[in-house]
């Protein structure tokens, strides 16, 4: 049985022009312990897919899907309560911008303490320990002296690391991840996607990656779907993807790579507009 | 040896921070005497951690901020930005292109007036002369006649930044700095306009300071490489040789941060996996 299985899922917003389709008929399965990489250029609708999944769209979104299930578990038929306590405590999503995330006006600590009252029912001094612990986990150096911070006196990977404790504090089954690198410098970036493969390995969770960037594809990703347009256009395992592309549109993606470039000029994936889909 | 397309000695730049109601105000030192030379025609890409003092540089190399200290030199003239002493001339010969098409295009403006705006501040050409100019300059950054008349919130992002180079470009300069130009494009959008500039340059023989966090890009575009930290030039050589031997520690750091997507790399990655 897989971790998260969602079929032929549509997502389309009310606009002042009429209907938008931002995704067509995509589908995702993640099993347990495995990193899934989903990978598209802005406006392919990798985070309108996720916030799909998460219940998360404003009002304006219409998402239909022939199936979500959660370990077996019928999403689409659970009432509002279940579904949320499944989401934030077996699910739990982490966003791009770290320190727009968190909220400004609250210490950090009492942002983690918060999710450990919430979803565990931890008090006092047990709360505290764990909020410490978790800090820790995430490696940040003096934690207890860091929990009184706010996220304004952090810097962008601090916050991220932050965000990251808050997103395991519940031991979710799955993480998703949202550009949570895209924000960073690349030396920062590295730091962080060694935290998020070695938390993901050490737990045993399923991570789905959302990213633009194929190099974070080629560090992370067991298997990778690319997006295009609201479409997917491949899926295949990372090595695969990136030996043998069966699909236009990522072998134009590949070869834009300025580090794959064989002549003077980079292909663009305008060069291979009428293969890939209009 | 010919005159250098750029020279910049000494430069040094302190930003006054704070020092309103709350705390005492504090001097950051974000460039602490940079020298570097530039020859005509050359690209020089300069990368380095965010903070560090890139932005800075840049601006003041475009004559946009002055320094604290220190001289530069366009074309082997000496610039003076204090007391606005810099001359029409110098300010042709530099143009700057910034990392966010968003931002830095007027929103009210057309696309015509955004590109002729520098000839009318600076030349005394005709309206007819600068619409020509203008029209031709469309074309040559892979735009059309037909976009004079929009404006910018029609465009793609690479489409704004095409839009941000013909400005740039429309009085002719010698040197363009750009502010991570393609740092906020996708991916194929970023290789349409790195395809451009490199036109650009051959057709114009332009020089070129090209501010980046991207070593793939850098690696791709540039001659030398200058690698910044804290306000510093740490490492200062050809492309190849940075790119077969980082000498600075933070050079090395840098390097091995890099996302690598090679299959090599990969096959690697996934064994160590299995293995456990
Ligand atoms: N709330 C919304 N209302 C209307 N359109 C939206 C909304 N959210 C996203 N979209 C559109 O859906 C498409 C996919 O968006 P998104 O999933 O955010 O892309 P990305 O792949 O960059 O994460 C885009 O064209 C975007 O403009
Ligand atoms: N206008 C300003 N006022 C105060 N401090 C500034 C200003 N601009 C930049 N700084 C500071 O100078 C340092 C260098 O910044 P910047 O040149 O923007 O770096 P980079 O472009 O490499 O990210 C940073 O510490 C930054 O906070
Ligand atoms: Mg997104
Ligand atoms: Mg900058």
């Amino acid at each position: 049985m897989a971790l998260l299985e969602i079929e032929n899922l549509s997502v389309s917003f009310d606009t002042s022009t009429g209907p938008f389709k931002a995704l067509d008929g995509a589908s995702y399965r993640v099993e347990a312990g495995e990193v899934l990489a989903i990978v598209g250029e802005s406006g392919s609708g990798k985070s309108v897919a996720m916030l799909a999944v998460m219940g998360l769209l404003p009002p304006t979104a219409t998402v239909t899907a022939d199936a979500m299930r959660f370990e077996g578990r019928d999403l689409m038929a659970l009432g509002a309560r279940e579904r949320r306590a499944i989401i934030g405590k077996e699910i739990a999503m982490i966003f791009q911008e770290p320190v727009a995330s968190l909220n400004p006006c609250f210490t950090v600590g009492f942002q983690i303490e918060e999710v450990l009252t919430t979803h565990l029912a931890l008090r006092g001094r047990a709360r505290r320990k764990r909020a410490i612990e978790l800090f820790e986990a995430v490696g940040i150096p003096e934690p207890a002296q860091r929990l009184k911070s706010f996220p304004h006196q952090m810097s962008g990977g601090q916050c991220q690391r932050v965000m990251i404790a808050i997103a395991i504090a519940c031991e979710p089954k799955l993480l998703i991840a949202d550009e949570p690198t895209t924000a960073l410098d690349v030396t920062i970036q590295k730091q962080i996607l060694s935290l998020l493969m070695r938390l993901q390995a050490e737990r045993g969770m399923g991570l789905i990656l959302i990213t633009h960037d194929m190099g974070v594809v080629a560090e992370t990703a067991d298997r990778v779907i690319v997006q295009y347009n609201g479409k997917k256009m491949e899926e295949a395992d990372v090595l695969t993807l990136f030996e043998r592309p069966s699909n236009a549109y990522t072998r134009a993606l590949l070869s834009a790579l300025p580090e794959n470039a064989t002549g003077v000029r980079l292909p663009t994936v305008a060069d291979y507009r009428e293969e890939v889909a209009p | 040896m010919s005159v250098p397309a750029l020279e910049v000695r000494g430069v040094t730049r302190d930003y006054h921070v704070g020092g309103g109601l709350f705390g005492r105000s504090r001097v950051v030192h974000a460039l602490k005497g940079i020298d570097l030379t530039l020859e005509r025609g050359k690209t020089l890409a300069i990368v380095g951690e965010s903070g560090c003092g890139k932005s800075t540089l840049a601006r003041i190399i475009a004559m946009i901020d002055p320094p604290t200290s220190g001289t530069l030199a366009i074309d082997g003239m000496p610039i003076d930005i204090t007391a606005g002493r810099v001359t029409a001339e110098q300010r042709r010969k530099v143009q700057m292109v910034f990392q966010n098409p968003y931002g830095s295009l007027n929103p009210r403006q057309k696309v015509g007036n955004i590109i002729t705006e520098p000839l009318v501040l600076n030349t005394t050409k005709s309206a007819a002369e600068c619409r020509q100019l203008a029209m031709d300059m469309l074309v040559k950054v892979g735009l059309s006649a037909v976009h004079y008349n929009r404006y910018p919130h029609m465009f793609s992002g690479g489409q704004r930044q095409r839009i941000a180079i013909a400005r740039a470009l429309i009085l002719n300069p010698q040197l363009l700095v750009l502010d991570e130009p393609v740092s906020a494009l996708d991916l194929s959008v970023q290789a349409q306009i790195l395809n451009l500039l490199r036109d650009l340059q051959d057709e114009f023989g332009l020089t070129y300071v090209f501010v980046s966090h991207d070593l793939s890009v850098v690696r791709y575009i540039a001659d030398e490489v200058m690698v910044m930290y804290y306000g510093e030039v740490v490492e200062h050589r050809s492309r190849d040789a940075i790119f077969a031997g980082p000498e600075h520690s933070y050079t090395k750091t840098l390097f091995a941060a890099t996302p690598r997507a090679d299959v090599d790399s990969i096959r690697a990655r996934l064994a160590a996996k299995a293995a456990g």
